[in-house]
């Protein structure tokens, strides 16, 4: 395989992140802010910009890696409806914090690129719809919009094109579901956050029943290095057909956790041991989740991968959110499976069966496992059911539960096994044909209203 | 009319001017709920039954549907929540770098179990998913703030600046 080389590499998208003041106006203009957004809306007809976009293959980032460009054709033009554009900062998925450092420490950036997307989709509206637990990104980006709105950046006449450009931050409150994009439109519309079945595919009929195109941070901050730099620029990082510089998140037993900015394709190796420091406390490594936790996992062997779409699909798992978790050999992988399962058991919106009863099951199957009580059959129960739950229901968070579940059991099988065979399996029996109640089971206050009633008899 | 169930709050002046400036980013007044929310969170302290029923009437919604949607979400403050809200991430990311013995302390150290009130009313214990700081693990937000990379000594440090 080609080593992709990161030295080589110049950084955009956290090239200023550490610098001091790097979220304000000033800054942003100092080093070239607005002129690509400016450039963009002076010369360009919106046409020529969403070809570009597809010209780049840019690839969503913020988990389906979705083609940016193809999504943005999908809008309608003969509309009279308005169309929006609501960028999604909910980045809930665990493993992930890169946009946190977008918007936190270089938020205009991302005012600049949904700027120029929503030129290109002759979108007036754009929402940014944000986590409720990231107050600082939350207040760095209202700050910057303040700004940007001050500078004539936003509102009725864009850097003096004519074009009228409304931005709103909205804060959300608490639940995985709502960084699905319809989860995500359900709540922006002021109701529980229900995700709801495509087709109509929000590009068609989205929120508030009108067209709207729903793009990660990452994904609209690379719009604005493509009209920086160009097409070229950006087709030269990494795989052509979807290339680009990276946001990898790295966390779990690494020497440096941390957002690293890397070319697409970078070896997971190289990005873990050179980059992250290497495994913890001079411990091996035992497997690695390369996407955000809703993608299958890699055992140590089958690390030695590429980090972009094509490579890690042909490894039957997913580049997803960058989030890269790294578990060492001391961890027991029954228990690390038995977190994923309760935290998608927790986050499922309970709409769909197989969803609700199997993400709900599983977790229960895991959890006997973990303490003793599992039954032989329960891996391939907890295989099967895995099967089952993918495809059949309205949002992938179905998917993304079993994906997990699947790879780290059939990847680490024996593990299971030990417990079930070390655990003394016993089961809660049932006694039927007993009292309803149990007897003298009505409290105090119950029985006393019942004497009251029947007089003590 | 006046049998109508009486609503016992009130946005401030400011709130209000909010509302207007917020009502005038949406096509509808219902997409202003989860703001309109956040702002009676923010003026009241926490979200109770007369609060539901101010953002009822303020967005001409029904007081069900508004409970309907506050129960979906799990971040506001709710009523009975201490005056510190201990959020201990529990997710995987944080379990890897030691995030329940942080939970364990805070549990020995407040008395309390995660999902309860301290009886002082001072502390609140949550559990909660992955809060987007991995990288920082463990970590631990206190209502906005994130506390990061905690070990059991500033764990104990931060309790105490806590209680003042
Ligand atoms: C359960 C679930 C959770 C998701 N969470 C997020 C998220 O937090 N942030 C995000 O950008 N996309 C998330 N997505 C993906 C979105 O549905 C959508 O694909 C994405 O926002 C599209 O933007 P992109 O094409 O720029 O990546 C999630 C998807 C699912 C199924
Ligand atoms: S798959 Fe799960 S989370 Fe998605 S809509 Fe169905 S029940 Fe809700
Ligand atoms: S798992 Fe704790 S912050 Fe992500």
């Amino acid at each position: 395989m080609a080593e992709i080389k990161a030295e080589k590499f110049e950084k955009v998208l956290t090239k200023y992140v550490d610098q001091e003041g790097s979220a304000s106006l000033d800054f942003y203009r100092s080093h070239g802010g607005y002129e690509a957004a400016e450039r963009v809306l002076k010369e360009l007809k919106p046409d020529e910009v969403i070809e570009t976009v597809k010209d780049s293959n840019l690839r969503g980032r913020g988990g389906a890696g979705f083609p940016c460009g193809l999504k943005w054709s999908f809008v309608p033009k003969d509309t009279d409806k308005p169309k929006y554009l609501v960028v999604n900062a909910d980045e809930s998925e665990p493993g992930t914090f890169k946009d946190r450092v977008i918007m936190e420490r270089d938020p205009h950036q991302l005012i600049e690129g949904s700027l120029i997307s929503a030129y290109a989709l002759d979108s007036h509206i754009c929402y940014i719809y944000i986590r409720g637990e990231y107050y600082d990104a939350f207040l760095a980006m209202q700050k910057a919009i303040d700004e940007a709105y001050e500078a004539g950046i936003l509102g009725e006449n864009v850097l003096g094109t004519g074009f009228r450009l409304d931005m709103t931050m909205h804060r959300g409150a608490g639940a995985y579901i709502c960084g699905e994009e319809t989860g995500l439109l359900s709540s922006l519309e002021g109701k529980r956050g229900l995700p709801k079945i495509k087709p109509p595919f929000p590009a068609v009929e989205g929120l508030f029943r009108c067209p709207t195109v729903v793009n990660n941070v990452e994904t609209l901050s690379c719009v604005t290095h493509i009209f920086d730099r160009g097409v070229d620029w950006f087709k030269s990082i990494g795989p052509p057909e979807g290339p680009g510089p990276k946001l990898l998140c790295v966390s779990g037993h690494v020497e440096r956790p941390g957002t690293y900015e890397v070319p697409m394709g970078i070896n997971l190796l190289d990005l873990v041991n050179n980059h992250a420091g290497g495994i913890w406390k001079g411990n091996k490594l035992k497997a690695i989740i390369p996407g955000g936790s809703s993608a299958k996992i890699l055992a140590a062997e089958e690390c030695d991968v590429g980090m972009d779409y094509e490579s890690l699909a042909a490894k039957d798992t997913m580049l997803g959110s960058g989030g890269v978790i790294v578990i060492d050999n001391k961890t027991d992988m029954v228990e690390a499976l038995y977190n994923l399962l309760r935290f998608y058991a927790h986050e499922s919106c309970g709409q769909c069966t197989p969803c609700r009863e199997g993400t709900g099951w599983l977790q229960k199957i895991c959890g006997r496992i973990l303490h003793g009580d599992g039954r032989p059959e329960d891996p391939d129960m907890m295989l099967d059911l895995s099967k089952k739950m993918c495809g059949r229901t309205i949002c992938v968070l179905a998917d993304a539960a079993a994906f997990p579940c699947e790879s780290i059991v059939s990847k680490f099988r024996s593990e299971f096994d030990e417990k079930i065979a070390a655990g003394d399996g016993h089961e809660r029996t049932v006694h039927l044909g007993g009292p309803l109640v149990q007897p003298g089971a009505l409290s105090a206050h119950n029985q006393e209203r019942l004497d009251e009633l029947q007089g003590g008899h | 009319m006046s049998d109508a169930p009486a609503v016992k709050k009130k946005f401030s002046e400011k709130g209000l001017e909010f509302i207007d400036w917020l009502l005038g980013r949406y096509p509808n007044k219902q997409a202003a709920l989860l703001p309109v929310l956040r702002l009676a969170e923010e003026e009241f302290g926490n979200i109770d039954n007369d609060s539901v029923m101010l953002v009822a009437e303020t967005l001409e919604l029904s007081p069900g549907y508004v409970w309907g949607v506050l129960t979906f979400y799990t971040h506001y403050r709710r009523e009975g929540d201490g005056k510190y809200l201990l959020q201990v991430c529990s997710t995987l990311p944080c379990a890897l770098r030691g995030c329940r013995d942080i939970q364990h302390r805070l549990e020995e150290k407040l008395g309390i179990e995660a999902g309860e009130t301290t009886e002082d009313g001072l502390f609140t214990l949550k559990k909660v998913e992955c809060l987007g700081s991995c990288d920082t693990a463990p970590v631990v937000q206190v209502n906005e703030k994130y506390h990061e990379n905690l070990d059991i000594e500033e764990l104990d440090k931060l309790l105490e600046t806590l209680r003042g």
